[in-house]
């Protein structure tokens, strides 16, 4: 993309070079081995290699272990409350067209306690980021059963195994009306975690990305082998979509899927045999809501000038 | 006492004899099922008188549903319309006229003792003869009812004569009544004609007319069969005058202070602040958000407010519930955010469409944590509009949280005031995106006042990540000790800082005696009249009118002082201290009486009531003959 980089060229931001240091805020509390580490550093890269401005670039979170995540950047951020990143996103962008907007959720905030917000998100279309680190657990709070945890799996809230079966987002997402960008990737193979970001970022409208990501400390067990068995992971490549060359000796499972192709999107997300990435779905012809609900704006004096005239309706 | 007129042919009417009232104030209402359009007609009546000079003040009589069954008592819905010479505060106490389009309807109001004893009823006669046996039934079940009354009831053929002029009267038989009741009030019918075609001028031109027709049948028929009119002298002045509803006050306050953005979800009585702004507010580069949810709508204006102008959201109680976390996350990041309440009745669904004050102190103390923030109430319509520039201004200057306290008497009622003399300093600047100077951290406090400098996204070297978490200065998250007693303490402080701005209220009447009563929000009219009366009767009462209760407004203590005795008026929960079990110890009291018992450690006693409509001034007036020793003088 995009609007907000070609705004700022006009406003004489590209004679300023930018690199991942230029990003970096506190250092990350994260256990070691999180994924979240690798999600930090593959975003912090993104917004080098898009030269955006940190005081053009707000992170918006929720609560929970990635809902840390602004404050180990050094761009404008908010950390909100537990499931309501998106309204305060939506908010942002609606209000300022001109910066550029990433969310940041875990699996409790977007898929259980924020789960209105993420489906009215994609409704409204609004252009933004808005990732899924999906662990399959709440950790931040010591290891209860998420709405992705897998069915029988063992949690503090649920010893006895998870009683049901998990929500599927990705699923979930190209299920709802005006879904733009649906993408699903690991953080374990930074190269596909790179391209799917960019991918996201440059995408106009709102772009939906599930992180596969582990918890070493509670839940290192997730996705089967597939962190460290490459044959239980299936590359959907495509020239719309994500295809890399580096990967192809390591992933020989690779199939190709056109992203503009809902209907094939939905049967590839449902099928969970193995862990799929990619871009699954992806539709630019869709208009943003700030696009829809774009106003021209007006100087205190013709405000008033306006107001006049209504209050005239109303004069006695 | 029931006067049934002889059907007169309309080529022959004998216009009866005419006796004029002339009275300086007069209350009507108009009665009917929902979807009659009754409130449609009172709203018009009460415009007109406006325009025309008088003092104005409307209330809605209103059930829940939208299309409930026909003829139910329980479902009448109206409008009430006070009028007078002067500016009219408040609803008065009782109605004088009525025009009803149904038996069951004023059975309604008659019961509820809305009606004053030698009042005047219109009543649509269709029903007598209705071919259903148990309607007529019903019909004379209440007529015998009735009978034991003092009202003139008027039989009205509203139905029959509308039914010679279209196809179906019931739809714009409110415009009969209407042409009545401009006839009984000597109303300019070409000002009425206009207002007619204002209201109805997304519709065709032939419903206008059609009105129109009603309207002359209405006009016609009471010059030809009703015996008296009312005159209630209007009193001129050079001062320009708006009318228009609480709501709308609200709407166009928020244009006035520069605000761009709300949020919201649908809740009655907030709605109408929506509707009015989806009709307007785009052309003044504004956007209404409709949201989700409650929650959502709080946090896109809290996000939106964040990254630049500040914004607003309007809801009712219970959606003050569900926005709580997100005030509290406001009150934390100190980012400036105006909320609406148009309170209604609670607790839960409560009484949706009917007034109540019982939001003060979820308000004030519903964020779990201590969440130190702005309450204003505004009193008067007028003040609807007025309040919304200065919760606009605090917001952004104290960097904090305003709660602006209407309520349905307000949001709905219609009222003129003077015409606001709009400023461009009422409206907010726009964000600024100059550098932020080096070594400025996002919360640098002023450690006596507690204020500071907010940073917004786009300025270069601002960058920072705003956090619900207990943090510094630097907006970094607290792992010491003490960060957390001083992060409470500044926010704390700029309540203080905020209330030594604020000057000590105006003491209605003499500044000590016997009795002083103390209100908020829509209840002023009502009890400065009350209190009017009393003082006419040589009686020691005073009032104030608070209109900020967070922090409340200064010198409290030291008036109260003056008097022997102090109690709230207010529409919200009391024990009544007569009761079985109560006792001054456990004595639940009205929500302000509370909050000023604690904060002046004066003996405040209350006057609460919670009957879904608002205070009357005799009732009041009562009130202050029983708490004066031994009652005052006679």
């Amino acid at each position: 993309m995009s609007t907000a980089c070609s705004l700022l060229q006009v406003a004489g931001e590209h004679d300023r070079e930018f690199s991942m240091s230029d990003y970096e805020g506190a250092r990350a509390r994260w256990c070691s081995g999180c994924g979240d580490h690798s999600v930090l550093a593959s975003m912090q890269r993104l917004l080098a290699d898009e030269n955006l401005p940190p005081e053009q670039t707000v992170f918006v979170s929720g609560i929970g272990c990635s809902s840390r995540f602004p404050h180990y950047m050094s761009t404008y951020g908010f950390h909100g409350i537990h499931g309501r990143a998106l309204p305060l996103a939506t908010g942002v962008k609606l209000n300022r067209p001109d910066l550029n907007v990433f969310v940041v959720m875990g699996d409790g905030d977007c898929v259980s306690i924020g789960a209105g917000h993420w489906i009215h998100a994609i409704r409204y279309n609004v252009d933004m980021v808005a990732l899924l680190l999906d662990n399959q657990i709440y950790g931040m709070t010591k290891k209860q059963t998420s709405p992705t945890t897998p069915q029988g799996y063992v949690s503090n809230t649920q010893p006895q195994g998870s009683w049901l079966p998990p929500i599927n987002p990705v699923v979930a997402t190209l299920g709802i009306t005006n879904a733009s960008f649906v993408a699903q990737t690991a953080e374990w193979i930074p190269a596909h975690l790179f391209a799917t970001l960019q991918a996201a970022h440059r995408h106009p409208g709102f772009s939906f990305v599930r992180v596969l990501q582990r918890c070493p400390h509670f839940t290192p067990d997730m996705f089967g082998d597939a962190p460290k068995n490459p044959d239980s992971v299936q590359l959907l490549v495509h020239e719309d979509g994500i295809d890399i060359k580096a990967l192809e000796s390591r992933y020989e499972d690779r199939v190709r899927h056109d992203p503009s192709d809902l209907d094939a999107a939905r049967r590839i997300a449902q099928n969970e045999d193995k862990v799929r990435i990619g871009i699954l779905y992806r539709n630019a012809s869709l208009s943003t809501y700030e696009e829809t609900r774009r106003v021209s704006s007006q100087t205190a004096a013709e405000k008033v000038a306006i107001l006049n005239e209504e209050l005239d309706r109303h004069a006695i | 006492m029931t006067t049934r007129l002889p059907m007169l042919e309309p080529d022959a009417p004998q216009v009866p004899e005419l006796e004029t009232l002339e009275t300086s104030s007069h209350t009507v209402e108009v009665v009917s099922d929902p979807g009659e359009g009754a409130q449609r007609c009172g709203q018009l009546f009460g415009t007109v008188c406006a325009k025309m000079g008088n003092g104005v003040w409307t209330v809605e009589i209103i059930p829940s549903e939208v299309q409930p069954p026909p003829r139910d008592p329980n479902a009448a819905s109206g409008n009430r319309i006070r009028i007078g010479s002067g500016p009219i505060s408040n609803w008065g106490d009782r109605t004088n006229l009525v025009v009803a389009f149904n038996e069951q309807v004023l059975m309604y109001r008659h019961r509820l003792g809305a009606l004053e004893d030698d009042a005047v009823i219109l009543l649509e006669n269709r029903w007598a003869d209705h071919q259903d046996e148990d309607i007529q039934a019903e019909w004379r079940a209440a007529l015998e009812e009735l009978s034991g009354t003092n009202y003139r009831i008027i039989e009205v053929p509203m139905h029959e004569v509308c039914a010679k002029l279209v196809e179906d009267p019931t739809l714009g038989k409110n415009m009969f009544a209407l042409g009545m009741l401009a006839e009984i009030y000597g109303r300019d019918v070409d000002l009425v004609r206009k207002q007619i075609a204002f209201t109805f001028q997304k519709k065709s031109q032939a419903i206008i007319d059609r009105n129109y027709l009603m309207l002359d049948a209405g006009i016609d028929w009471a010059r030809d069969h009703l015996d008296f009119r009312v005159h209630v002298p209007s009193v001129t002045t050079d001062e320009s005058m708006v009318v228009m509803n609480g709501n709308q006050a609200i709407a166009m306050g928020a244009i006035a202070s520069g605000m761009e953005l709300a949020a919201m979800y649908p809740i009655t009585p907030a709605s109408s602040v929506s509707h009015h702004l989806g009709g307007i507010f785009q052309r003044f580069g504004g956007i209404i958000h409709q949201a989700e949810d409650e929650i959502a709508a709080a946090g896109v204006a809290l996000g939106a407010s964040y990254s630049g102008k500040v914004a607003f959201t309007i809801t009712s109680g219970p959606g003050l519930a569900l926005k709580t976390e997100f005030l509290g996350l406001a009150v934390m990041t100190e980012i400036p955010l105006v909320l609406v309440n148009v309170q209604r009745g609670g607790p839960s669904t409560g009484l949706p469409t009917k007034i109540e004050q019982s939001d003060l102190l979820a308000a004030m103390f519903g964020q779990p944590g201590d969440a130190p923030h702005v309450i204003i109430a505004p009193a008067t319509i007028e003040e609807c509009f007025h309040v919304m520039i200065t919760a606009r201004q605090i917001a952004e200057t104290f960097r904090t949280l305003v709660m602006v306290l209407s309520d349905t008497n307000l949001a709905t009622g219609v009222q003129p005031f003077p015409r606001p003399q709009l400023d461009v300093a009422w409206q907010a600047p726009s964000p600024d995106q100059s550098p932020i100077p080096e070594n400025l951290r996002p919360y640098d406090w002023d450690p006596r006042t507690g204020l500071s400098r907010r940073f917004i996204p786009g300025q270069p070297g601002g960058m920072h990540t705003v956090t619900g978490l207990a943090h510094d200065e630097g907006s970094k998250v607290a792992y010491t000790s003490e960060i957390n007693q001083r992060g409470s303490a500044m926010r704390s402080r700029k309540l203080a800082v905020l209330q030594h701005s604020l000057v000590a209220p105006t003491v209605n009447g003499d500044e000590s005696g016997d009795l002083l009563l103390v209100g908020w929000g829509s209840t002023k009219g009502a009890i400065d009249e009350a209190v009017e009366r009393a003082r006419d009767a040589g009686l020691s009462v005073s009032n104030l009118h608070l209109r900020f209760l967070s922090p409340l407004e200064p010198g409290l203590k030291e008036i109260f002082g003056r008097f022997k005795k102090v109690m709230t008026i207010e529409i919200n929960y009391s024990d009544d201290p007569e009761m079985p079990y109560i006792t001054d110890e456990n004595r639940r009291r009205g929500q302000l009486t509370w909050l000023l018992r604690a904060q002046t450690l004066c003996d405040v006693d209350c006057w609460t009531r919670v009957l879904g409509e608002p205070l009357r001034p005799g009732a009041i007036y009562d009130v202050i003959r029983a708490n004066l020793p031994e009652g005052g003088p006679e």
